[in-house]
């Protein structure tokens, strides 16, 4: 009798627990209707009549972009929208805007002068060392602007990179040519001054300035690539480029003279072919050649300031920049394909 | 005549999640035993061919790849194995918000956007004032897109994307995100561009929407495609699991009609 009230009351209690659970599904089912019906599509019905006709001419291709830099300058407008939105967004809110990018290399440039000519003196025995010092630091400051903008540019732009079908090159090459823009205005200066201090014209001079500037832009764009996308994989390589780049001005000949590094050479053949296998220090060199030297007055008297094979280093140089270019795109375009999942 | 818009053959895509991204990390996901990094197939051999002027919806649960196979159809992703090949511009958004530059203004990223998905200079001016008019952002064309409400959002990036002369258009959940009022306009522009011929890849839970928009419908299932055919059929195929008695009775006829969410 007992066990049987027990069982009743349980089977009660758990009609109970059903009843509510029942209210509560159904609820809970309401409202999801309701969210749904909020949310749903209008339904607009199609034309009548027969649909057009549409003559597509085009081959079948893969959606994805696959031409690398050489289909970034096809796409021009793109490219140039890019860099305006870049210098646009290094100068909002800020009241000195594109000042600032010449305050910082000036500054730069006159506790340089200051140490290693005033204090050091190392420019005893080369003339128009201001100029020298300038050459070099205006095509430095090209190379290390360029790596670091590069190096973050498809990271920072990341909301494009995931959402927009384009070529990704378009990027670290936009930064290097917001660097360019930056330091048109200083090559200018610098012409005006090397004609000021009395350079004469000369063709030698003029192929030294064209083979520095294409070793230059080749090394330039091969590293824009290469870290571009190493940063994606493992944003270390942010800081890497941030603690090089802090050091690099001390390893090109331009506070000091080349004879330094020659001298060294003499002892230390090892540490001479690793200083002179940078692309940097073989570009400065040749830009050297290029606005310096036919500004002194005795520019034979000169030369040993530069090593005696620089033509030879040049034309191989620009070769392996090359192949660096080359293969830094091939690199990109592997783990292009990476980035969606690593972003 | 009819030729082939989009081909997609055998393609997979496979996203490894890293889990630990630090040194430390790793070496203490290590030392316990834990996995590094995991694959998962978002679209697992999948096949089909579109005829230019299609309409094609794409439709399947949340996660089941949709918008991963989008993307690789747009271009935004390759495909790890198989070929896709597409014949034309194409236009059109992947995935909520439409790829946006947040710092810069509507009007700048209108510019840009118009110029990725493949506009001429003179061509997006040409059509400016259009596209404006058409997404009703008025005076805050000025003003940084990161200031604008999810809807404007939306209707910026369709705009654009609607007034691009494509041969191909691929629509996304962006329609989603805008009132009723915006949609019913975006609705309407698609149903006048299908009219012209265009291919259209549309990925809808609607299921009254795809009916009156598509011809043809894919439905995919954890990366597989199982379902390729008719509209109705295709329907039916979905709702396997919906046999709820609410929305089979009258209330689920009204839901179906008003195009609710599978």
């Amino acid at each position: 009798m007992k066990a049987a009230d027990k069982a009743l009351q349980q089977d009660k209690l758990q009609a109970e627990i059903d009843e509510r659970g029942r209210r509560e599904n159904a609820a809970a089912r309401a409202r999801a209707l309701a969210e749904r019906k909020a949310d749903s599509m209008p339904v607009v019905h199609g034309f009548d009549g027969p649909r057009l006709e549409r003559h597509v001419d085009a081959e079948m291709i893969d959606p994805a972009p696959t031409g690398g830099i050489v289909e970034v300058f096809q796409q021009r407008y793109l490219l140039r929208l890019i860099v305006g939105r870049q210098l646009a967004q290094q100068y909002a809110a800020s009241v000195l805007g594109l000042l600032w990018s010449y305050i910082q290399p000036g500054m730069r440039f006159l506790v340089y002068f200051f140490i290693f000519g005033v204090v050091l003196k190392t420019h005893q025995g080369t003339p128009n060392f201001a100029l020298r010092l300038f050459t070099g630091m205006v095509f430095m400051h090209f190379f290390t602007e360029t790596w670091t903008k590069a190096t973050q540019s498809i990271w920072s732009n990341r909301a494009l990179v995931l959402k927009m079908r384009m070529p990704r090159e378009v990027f670290p090459l936009a930064s290097m040519l917001t660097a360019l823009y930056h330091t048109g205005p200083q090559i200018v200066i610098l012409v005006v001054t090397a004609a000021i201090v009395g350079w004469h014209f000369s063709m030698t001079a003029i192929a030294a300035g064209v083979l520095g500037l294409l070793i230059l832009l080749a090394f330039s764009t091969a590293m824009a690539l290469l870290f571009s996308a190493l940063n994606v994989l493992y944003k270390d390589f942010q800081n890497i480029v941030a603690t090089i780049v802090q050091f690099m001005h001390f390893l090109v000949p331009m506070m000091y003279s080349y004879q330094v590094i020659h001298n060294l050479g003499e002892d230390h053949q090892a540490v001479y072919q690793l200083y002179m296998a940078n692309p940097l220090a073989e570009a400065v060199l040749l830009m050297q050649r290029c606005f310096w030297l036919p500004s002194v007055h005795n520019p034979s008297a000169y030369s040993d300031m530069f090593p005696a094979d620089l033509w030879e280093r040049g034309l191989i140089m620009l070769v392996l920049c090359l192949g660096l270019l080359f293969l830094s795109q091939k690199f990109f375009s592997r783990v292009e394909s990476k980035f969606p999942e690593r972003l | 005549m009819s030729t082939e818009s989009i081909v997609v053959e055998h393609v997979t895509k496979d996203f490894t999640m890293h889990y630990h991204r630090t040194l430390k990390q790793m070496a203490v996901a290590t030392l316990r035993g834990l996995p590094l990094k995991e694959e998962f197939q978002a679209v697992n051999d999948v096949s089909f061919t579109v005829e230019q002027g299609e309409s094609v919806g794409l439709m399947g649960l949340n996660g089941s790849g949709k918008s991963t196979l989008l993307k690789l159809i747009n271009g935004v992703m390759r495909p790890d194995h198989g070929v896709i090949r597409t014949r034309g511009r194409i236009a059109g958004l992947i995935a909520t918000g439409a790829g946006f530059h947040p710092q810069m203004t509507g009007r700048d990223n209108l510019f840009l956007n118009g110029a990725i998905l493949g506009m001429s200079e003179p061509e997006i001016n040409r059509k400016f004032d259009e596209i404006v008019d058409f997404a009703g952002i008025g005076k805050f064309l000025e003003t940084p897109v990161s200031h604008y409400s999810s809807g404007m959002f939306a209707r910026l990036g369709f705009s654009i994307a609607i007034h691009v002369d494509a041969d191909i258009f691929l629509a996304d959940e962006v329609l989603a995100v805008g009132d009723r009022p915006f949609k019913k306009k975006c609705v309407e522009k698609m149903q006048e561009i299908r009219q012209q011929g265009t291919t259209i890849f549309y990925v809808s839970h609607a299921t009254a929407s795809v009916r009156s928009m598509c011809d043809r419908v894919l439905v995919l299932e954890s990366g597989h495609l199982n379902y390729d055919g008719n509209v109705d059929d295709g329907i039916r195929y979905l709702q396997y699991d919906d046999d709820d008695d609410e929305e089979n009775g009258l209330e689920g006829l009204v839901d179906s009609e008003l195009g609710a969410d599978i």
